[in-house]
């Protein structure tokens, strides 16, 4: 066992790619199976083999395939960047082969590293529910509190999901986001693996949250798992996901979709805290569907990668529903946050909020892109949307696209964008104080995202807040 | 000990507005400047602290013997230096205390952690010499505050920094005659044998309250006249207008 970090050591390197002592390091490969590179029909057919699908999987993702080649990209509204994936070069499907562990002890050392150095056993015995840890492909790891399982809760990776929870899991599977939704969902759908798939039975309120960890550790790597929540009614739960991957010579693929499903008064709080490495294209799709008086609420936070392209939405389906994005990204050199969210609101009473705060820092970038559709027939309907941008040093770039569509007389919304920047005088103000530049900096980002960083369980708020402190420390001097 | 400036030069956008100042403060004095508006009083007050608008083209600044210019703005603060600001910003979203923290942690050495139990109770015990209320400790940092706040917060900052060389510039602007004498009272709280105050003021009411060893008047980026006390009074009553006369004797 080796750390590669050598490969990571690139002094020339503007992007910063932050806390590298903790996300950046690799293993050497072991994988027992490997699709390799480029994607046709018969690397769509070795995933299934491999992961032994049944026929209407197979079905499921050889139409995705050709759903996927004969969409274009969509550069007509997002970036040119997207032109730089080399789909030939990545690879599509690798594992060991190992069912996931339900001990880390069992885990193969090399991956217990990775997580432990990535403090999940640690944070698992003090706050969470239940981890289910998954490397490159598959799950590793996958665990949850006895207690939980007595009650009924399922939580489980997506091939098992699929598998022995079919009832469940097929009605809504590609449901809350159709195969077709965009290219990259139906990229997903063709070669999806790994993810969560979750269900809370009636009534049941997990206190603690369940947590998913995706770790990429092999270069030219794509991951695409998929996750499935459903809270049956009056169910509330919590899932966190985080991620990282090391930083490699070449561009990395991250492409997942996430389906929930809040039935009647249902919860389901769906916390991210992202951190890839800066050459990640991170192309993720995000809905959930809320039904009568059922709220779904996305906390999203968006730090590294190269190209982070993500619009979580809500469809609020059954009257009194609610949706909620809450959203922090972090642009810095070299890097393209384009997030945002999304609100369709297709029952009467319904309310949405969405509040987005993005940090460009140096050339990187931020794009807001909101969607908020309130049909005519309805009535009552409510939404709130807040942006506000931060910038730090005048290359910086952030740019708003508000959609809001309101037919009829009966709503209100209400829409409110501000740009603000870290002035010269607040910064010499601090640092006359005695705080160096870097400290000064991140001292102005966190009061900046502050009163959303207060939304989050207390665990997360202080590893966003240490994360933001090592990338604006590195970002200056 | 002392801060001294000797024959300091300076210009703001190519403009010369420091026109060899000359001024020694020794720990345990408190000095006041004043002068008309424009003679470069907070200037002064900005270059020692080091801000990027001015550039220094001649002359030193050095504290117990050490070249100040030499320091980066950070530095200089945990060096000793504390400008007390006539305009305050504002920090949105940092509250006070973990603003405060954070500038006591940055003089701490690597790996020692702030003593939080202390802390509170230190900045709790100055809070109160200087009437605020509790409650202002999650604020964040200058964010909606009256002029009277900010300046109070600024002495608070002043008396937990314990600096040794405080520099208040035009502290009384903006506060009713209450406030002057909790600002004046948090300062008398200060003055010690082992600092130094220079204080800049358009209006001698102010040293009414912080009574000055020595009072210089400043005109046209010179101190022109310095005496004790009493040449504030001096001032008070007959104005700058011995300025235009003096200027060319």
């Amino acid at each position: 066992m080796s750390f590669d970090s050598d490969i990571v050591e690139d002094d020339t390197a503007k992007a910063i790619d932050i806390d590298r002592s903790k996300g950046d390091f690799s293993f050497p490969e072991n994988h027992k199976y490997d699709a390799g590179r480029g994607l046709t029909k018969a690397t769509v057919d070795y995933i299934c083999d491999v992961k032994e699908d049944p026929d209407w999987v197979r079905e499921f993702r050889h139409r995705a395939l050709e759903v996927f080649e004969s969409k274009p990209m969509p550069t007509n509204w997002a970036t040119e960047d997207l032109n730089n994936i080399d789909f030939d070069i990545i690879r599509y499907y690798l594992s060991d082969g190992q069912k996931p562990k339900r001990s880390w002890d069992e885990v193969p050392p090399e991956v217990l590293e990775t997580f432990e150095r990535l403090g999940i056993p640690e944070q698992e015995r003090a706050f969470l529910a239940g981890v289910e840890a998954q490397y490159d492909s598959e799950a590793s790891y996958s665990n949850m509190k006895d207690a939980l399982e007595k009650e009924g809760v399922i939580f489980v990776n997506s091939k098992e999901g699929l598998k022995e929870h079919e009832e469940i899991f097929r009605p809504w599977f590609g449901k809350v986001i159709p195969t077709g939704d965009n290219k990259f969902s139906a990229l997903n759908s063709a070669v999806f693996s790994g993810g969560s798939f979750i269900y809370v039975p009636k009534g049941v309120k997990l206190k603690q949250p369940l947590q998913a960890y995706f770790r990429i550790n092999s270069e030219n790597f794509g991951q695409f798992e998929r996750t499935l929540i459903i809270a049956d009614e009056g169910a509330e739960i919590t899932y966190m996901e985080g991620c990282t991957a090391p930083k490699f010579e070449t561009a990395t693929l991250h492409s997942a979709v996430v389906e929930l499903v809040a039935l009647k008064g249902a919860k389901i709080q769906y916390i991210t805290v992202q951190n890839w490495s800066s050459n990640v294209y991170n192309l993720v799709t995000k809905r959930g569907i809320a039904h009568e008086d059922a709220e779904v609420r996305w906390i999203d936070c968006n730090i590294g990668s190269r190209l982070t392209m993500k619009y979580p939405g809500v469809v609020m389906k059954g009257e009194r529903a609610r949706g909620e994005v809450i959203s922090i990204a972090l642009a810095n050199d070299g890097q393209h946050q384009d997030t945002g969210a999304k609100m369709i609101h297709a029952a009467d009473n319904t309310t949405s909020n969405v509040v987005s705060k993005s940090i460009s820092v140096g050339e990187g970038r931020s794009t807001y892109r909101g969607q908020v559709h309130i049909p005519k027939n309805l009535k009552g309907c409510k939404n709130n949307t807040e942006c506000d941008a931060l910038l730090i040093n005048s290359h910086s770039r952030t740019d708003t696209y508000p959609a809001i569509t309101v037919r009829g007389n009966q709503h209100v919304t209400q829409h409110e964008a501000s740009v603000s920047q870290v002035s010269e005088e607040m910064l010499f103000y601090m640092q006359q104080r005695g705080i160096d530049e870097g400290q000064a900096m991140s001292l102005a980002v966190n009061g900046f995202i502050n009163d959303l960083v207060r939304e989050f369980p207390m665990e997360y708020s202080v590893e966003l807040k240490r994360l933001i402190e090592l990338e604006m420390e590195g970002s200056v001097g | 000990m002392s801060l001294v400036i000797e024959n300091l030069h300076a210009n703001v956008e190519g403009t010369e507005i420091l026109k060899g100042l000359s001024l020694t403060i020794p720990k345990g004095e408190v000095h006041a400047i004043m002068g008309p508006n424009g003679s470069g009083k907070s200037t002064l007050s900005k270059i020692l602290a080091g801000h990027e608008d001015y550039e220094v083209t001649a002359g030193t600044a050095t504290m117990d013997g050490a070249d100040i210019f030499e320091l980066s703005v950070d530095e200089r603060s945990r060096e000793g230096i504390f400008l007390a600001f006539q305009y305050p910003a504002e920090v949105p979203g940092v509250s006070n205390a973990n603003f405060l923290r954070a500038a006591l942690q940055a003089r701490l050495p690597e790996g020692e952690e702030i003593d939080a139990v202390a802390f509170y109770h230190q900045m709790y015990e100055k809070m109160d010499t200087l009437e605020m209320d509790r409650k202002f400790t999650a604020r964040a940092v200058n964010e909606g505050f009256s002029g009277g706040e900010k300046k109070r917060n600024e002495i608070l900052q002043m008396m937990m920094l314990e600096p040794q060389y405080c520099l208040l510039d035009e502290t009384d602007s903006g506060l009713d005659i209450d406030a002057l004498k909790v600002v004046a009272k948090g300062v008398n709280a200060m003055r010690s044998p082992d600092r130094g105050f220079l204080v800049i003021t358009h209006y001698q009411r102010l040293l009414d309250y912080i009574e000055p060893d020595h009072v210089h008047v400043m005109s046209d980026g010179q101190i022109v006249k310095s005496g004790d006390k009493s040449l504030a009074l001096e001032l008070e009553a007959s104005g700058y207008e011995f300025l235009k006369e003096g200027a060319t004797a």
